[in-house]
Formats: structure tokens, C-alpha cells, sequence
């Protein structure tokens, strides 16, 4: 009897796609919607996921998300190498610095300064010149979205000069990065270099890299930090989710983007369930006929439920294709729209389209079990 | 109260009876606002037998023949059919027993419109479990009997009303119940579909181990009657033998 169900269905194409075209519309914006926001939300901790390496981040203890910075004394950067379980630990700069262009131009930029020694928190996608170059004098290198933004409609070269407070800057190896929440053009250097491209101050160093010692796990090894130096210790997981915690809780992009989300839900389900209604009202005299036959209550909800989920299978699919559709247009170039669809936007996307396609069915549900198998004696 | 004696003759053996109605009452409402759709009604009817239940709208035939079929519960009275009593029998037994032993063939048809011909006519086999090509190839053999076997893969929409009804009668039969129940079948056709229509049920459905009911108001199909009940106001006010019958057929109203 479901493929009974299932040609009932379709064999009415205009409201089984109005059906199908109200799940289609909820699963998409729905996909869509948090696939952005999950999107900014890793432009927001693109600076901790790019910084490979370290498992530890050790910073004053009052800073809230990685762009926080509240910089420590150089010193500090010893006293984390003397905890027990700490196996290696690097000063690490960040901040935002105004770069001079050639042009004469000003233009803000992220400013990363790695240690000397071992360029801890080098980024990984260098395609033109290499990270070695930084131990150049004056070297930096600079993110490729960075260097489209400000030499937009140039090809890549190597060799470009620009100023940091009075201080010469040489490009030396252009890389992937993610990108940022400010979209800033990201640059590193090393961090001795960083200092000096950086306002003076009496405190300049931003973060502790650290790792832990093997056998010892990272969590407790920053336990042991904090409790010895008084300064905040995260593991990079834990950094991430705080820094995400703190714009879902300090801004109102958890708010918007949940706004949208739930009005394509409402939305999404007034379509699919007036039309599923109106398909079951004008199909009420065949489920009657087959309650008169002899179909049980079971059977024609197990019929009316899998006309709902086959409708929500096919509406999930068609939805979440649109909006990875929509997210591979949207980060090939078109736009700076940032996009993201981890598996859990499709699994949400999923549990949604389920109570969407439930929701709708119910009071077709009502509908048919109440019928009376007597109505069909009625002319 | 009865409202028609039952005559001294002979009456059938009980496991000859298919239907059996006594003192049948249904009442809609209540208070001030009760209508009594059945008063009484004493009904028997045989296996092997064509009975006609006919009367004006509103005497209560669709009452009494829902009551027959199990989906309509009467308010006092016995109902024996297929020697279960229906009154006792209650919610998945019932469902059972209409599934296992009832045909219909409704006034409008009621076809799937999604479903082709056999498919349609499928159905009653599908409901009972039946493995759809299976199903199909009985329901198949059917609608080869009735005429149909070149209309096997057209919709409803694509079917003549006459064509339509054979389908209708074909699901009704396909899966052997013992009990027909027709439900105006020829008022939604024209003079010559509905004399072929009753001349498929009387020749192909009506059988020795199966009682057809056929509600209808339309006189032109009674001369395929073996017995006519006449109801008036929720009484069975005669009951007369048909044209098809055979002399010896007596019996209770």
C-alpha cells in the first residue's frame, strides 16, 4: 500500500509540487542561512584554525576571543616554558597595523609576527616564494585575498614595497589563508620584525604558543599553566569555541541568522502543509473507499506519513543542493560572501525538514483517520 | 417492531444466509434533534442471490447496506453476515472481516485516479498483503473476464463511465469476497452502461457461495433482481421476487 501512496501522490504533479516546492523552500533557506553564518563564524576563528602547530594558547586572562588581544610582558613567555608539561613555547604577535602603499595609500592590515627561531605559526599555503624567506631583512608575506584587495586586477610579484610605521616591508611569498571577520589583508613576519612595524608600546607580546610534552594531555597542561603564571591557557579547540561563543553571545548575528532561519521553517511549513492538506481533502473519498475495503487506521497513516517523507526526502535533496549550488557560485569569486556547510547544517537541515513534513501531515492525518468508510456510500 | 410478517413459508436454512437483519435500528442525533434513519429492519439474504434494496432517497438504504457492510454501527438490532455477528464484532476485527469477505462498487466509482485500470482493480488483493505483480495479474485476469483486458494500462481519466464501472466491479471481485455490496451502480450511466453493467453483475458476480446487494433507485435494472426489497421511511414496506428468480426462492423480508 505505500506504492499505492506513493502514486497518489505524484499522480497529482501540481500539488505534489507545491508540496514539494515548500520543503524545497525551507530546506534551502534554512540550509543556506546557517551555512553563511557558520561561514562567518569561521572568518571569526580563521586566525586560531591557520595557526597549525601549537596545541596550546596562552594569553592574559581577561582576553574574550582570539582579535581580543591584551598584550603581555615579554617575560611571560618564560615563565610558561617553566611549567611542567610544556614541551615548547614561542612568542607570537598579533595586531593590526596601517600599511603606506606606493601608491600613497593607507590600508589596515592583520599583522602576525612569528618567532625568530622556529616560525611557529607559519601558514601552510605558500605558492609564491617560501617561508624561509622571512628571515630576510624586511620580509613579509601576505595573504592572496589580501593582495587581490589591495592590488586588485594585478597579477602576483613578488618584491612589492610598502611601509609600517616609517618601516620598510618587502613581499617575499604570497599564501592561502583564510580569510578574516574584518577581511583585512593578512601579513606575516617575524615577530622581532612585527615589533617594530607596531605602534611602541611598553607591553607588545600578544600570545604564548605552546605545546604539550608526550603523554601529557594538552588540557592538563594548561590547568598547570594557569595556575602557576595566573594567565588564561586554552587549548586551540577550546580558544575556538570561546571566540565563537563570544559573538554568538555579543552580537547579533546569532539572532538574525535565527530570525531567518525560523521564518523559512513557519514559512516552508505553511506551504507544504496547506498543500498537503488540500491534497488529502481532495483525495478523502478514495481514502474512504479504502477504509471501506478494508484498510486499517495503521496502514493509511503508515501511507499518509510515507507520502509525507518521501516528499521531505525529495524536497531535503533538492533544498540543500540549491544552497550548495548557492555556496559554490558564492565562493568561487562572485562574492565575498563567506559560506560554510559542515555535515551539521546538513543534519539540522535534515531534523527540520522532518518536522516540517510531519507537522504538515498531521492534520491530513486527522483527516483521514476520521473519516467515516460510510462516506463513500454518499453519492 | 416489525413491520413486515415474516411469511408462513419455508424459510431458508441458516448457513444459506448471507445477510441476516433483525429488528435493525439506527438513530442519528439526539434529544430534540433524533432522526431515526431505520425502524426495525428485518433483512435476509441468501447466498446465490441478486437483491435489489430500492425506495426514494432518504428511506434508508445507504443506512441499512452501510450497517451491512460493518462501516456504520447500528443502534439496536442483530446483524448476522457471513454468520459473524458484525454487532459484536469490533475496530481490527471488523477491518478484517470487510477486507477479507466484502466487495463494493460504488455509485462515483471512487478509482484511484494515479492508479491504471488493473492497478486499481488491484487493490483489495494489495490491501491484503499481496506482492503487487501477483496482484496485478489476478486483478489482469479480471478485467479480461469483463471485457477490459485492452484497457489495462489507461487511467481512470481515460476510461469511458461504463469502462470505469467495470473496473470498479472487477476490484469489487477480485479477491473473491462473499459478500457484493453495490451502491447505486448504474445511476452515473446512461440507459445502455448500465444495463451491461448489471448484466456483469448478475452474470460474473453473482454466484452460489456470494449474495449481491444492489442499492438502486433506477427501475430499469430490476428485472435482474431475483428479490426487490421496497424501504419506505426506514421500514422494508415489501419484499417481492424478481424477474431472475426462480419460483421456489421464498424467504424472510
Amino acid at each position: 500500500m505505500l506504492w499505492v501512496a506513493w502514486k497518489m501522490l505524484i499522480g497529482n504533479r501540481v500539488k505534489y509540487l507545491g508540496i514539494v516546492f515548500g520543503v524545497v523552500f525551507a530546506a534551502l533557506l534554512i540550509a543556506q542561512q546557517s551555512s553563511i553564518f557558520c561561514g562567518l563564524m569561521a572568518l571569526t576563528i580563521s586566525q586560531i584554525r591557520d595557526v597549525e602547530g601549537p596545541e596550546i594558547w596562552v594569553m592574559d586572562r581577561n582576553v574574550q576571543f582570539v582579535d581580543d588581544v591584551k598584550p603581555l610582558a615579554d617575560t611571560e613567555l618564560f615563565r610558561v616554558k617553566g611549567v611542567p608539561g610544556v614541551e615548547w613555547a614561542v612568542s607570537f604577535y598579533k595586531g593590526i597595523a596601517r600599511a603606506r602603499l606606493q601608491e600613497g595609500t593607507y590600508e589596515q592590515m592583520v599583522l602576525l609576527g612569528l618567532d625568530d627561531a622556529t616560525l611557529v605559526g607559519a601558514p601552510g599555503g605558500v605558492f609564491m616564494g617560501s617561508i624561509a624567506d622571512l628571515r630576510r631583512p624586511d620580509a613579509v608575506i601576505m595573504d592572496d585575498a589580501g593582495y587581490k584587495r589591495i592590488w586588485p586586477n594585478e597579477p602576483f610579484r613578488l618584491g612589492r614595497v610598502f611601509e609600517m610605521n616609517d618601516r620598510r616591508a618587502v613581499l617575499v611569498g604570497i599564501t592561502k589563508a583564510s580569510r578574516t571577520f574584518q577581511s583585512f589583508p593578512i601579513v606575516y613576519t617575524r615577530y622581532s620584525q612585527a615589533i617594530q612595524y607596531a605602534p611602541p608600546e611598553r607591553k607588545v607580546l600578544s600570545f604564548v604558543l605552546a605545546d604539550a610534552a608526550p603523554g601529557v594531555p594538552p588540557e592538563e597542561v594548561c590547568r598547570r599553566i594557569a595556575a602557576q603564571t595566573g594567565l588564561q591557557a586554552l587549548t586551540r579547540k577550546q580558544f575556538i569555541w570561546k571566540t565563537i561563543r563570544h559573538y554568538l553571545a555579543k552580537t547579533g548575528i546569532p539572532v538574525n541568522f535565527g530570525i531567518t532561519v525560523f521564518l523559512g521553517f513557519l514559512v516552508g511549513t505553511a506551504i507544504a502543509g496547506q498543500t498537503f492538506y488540500l491534497f488529502t481533502v481532495e483525495n478523502i473519498r478514495q481514502f474512504g473507499a479504502l477504509k471501506a475495503m478494508g484498510t486499517s487506521n495503521w496502514t493509511i497513516l503508515t501511507m499518509v506519513l510515507s507520502q509525507a517523507l518521501q516528499v521531505g526526502v525529495v524536497g531535503y535533496g533538492i533544498g540543500v543542493g540549491l544552497a550548495a549550488l548557492f555556496g559554490r557560485v558564492v565562493t568561487g569569486g562572485l562574492s565575498r560572501l563567506s559560506f560554510f556547510m559542515p555535515w551539521e547544517v546538513l543534519a539540522i537541515t535534515a531534523v527540520a525538514v522532518f518536522v516540517i513534513v510531519l507537522l504538515a501531515s498531521l492534520l491530513s492525518i486527522r483527516k483521514v483517520l476520521v473519516v467515516d468508510p460510510a462516506i463513500v456510500f454518499r453519492g | 417492531m416489525r413491520d413486515v410478517p415474516p411469511p408462513a413459508a419455508v424459510t431458508t436454512a441458516a448457513t444459506d444466509v448471507a445477510v441476516r437483519a433483525r429488528g435493525v435500528t439506527k438513530s442519528f442525533g439526539a434529544g430534540s434533534s433524533l432522526t431515526l434513519a431505520l425502524r426495525g429492519v428485518d433483512l435476509d439474504v441468501p447466498y446465490g442471490e441478486l437483491l435489489m434494496l430500492v425506495g426514494p432517497s432518504g428511506c434508508g438504504k445507504t443506512t441499512l447496506v452501510s450497517i451491512v457492510a460493518g462501516t456504520l454501527e447500528p443502534s439496536a438490532g442483530e446483524m448476522v453476515v457471513l454468520g459473524q455477528d458484525l454487532v459484536a464484532m469490533r475496530g481490527g476485527r471488523k477491518v478484517r472481516f470487510r477486507r477479507q469477505n466484502v466487495g463494493f462498487v460504488f455509485q462515483s466509482y471512487n478509482l484511484l485516479p494515479a492508479l491504471t485500470a488493473v492497478e486499481n482493480a488491484a487493490v483489495p488483493l494489495l490491501i491484503a498483503g499481496w506482492r503487487r505483480g501477483q496482484a496485478v495479474e489476478a486483478a489482469a485476469d479480471v478485467l479480461d473476464r469483463l471485457g477490459l483486458g485492452d484497457r489495462l494500462t489507461r487511467l481512470p481519466g481515460e476510461l469511458s463511465g461504463g469502462q470505469q464501472q467495470r473496473v470498479a466491479i472487477a476490484r469489487a471481485i477480485v479477491h473473491d469476497p462473499r459478500l457484493l455490496i453495490c451502491d447505486e451502480p448504474t445511476s452515473a450511466l446512461d440507459a445502455e452502461n448500465g444495463r451491461i453493467t448489471m448484466e456483469l453483475i448478475s452474470r460474473i458476480a453473482v454466484q452460489p457461495d456470494r449474495a449481491v446487494i444492489v442499492v438502486t433507485h433506477d427501475a430499469r435494472v430490476y428485472s435482474f433482481a431475483d428479490r426487490i426489497a421496497a424501504m419506505e421511511d426506514g421500514r422494508i414496506v415489501s419484499v417481492e421476487r424478481g424477474p431472475r428468480s426462480a419460483p421456489q426462492q421464498h424467504g424472510t423480508a
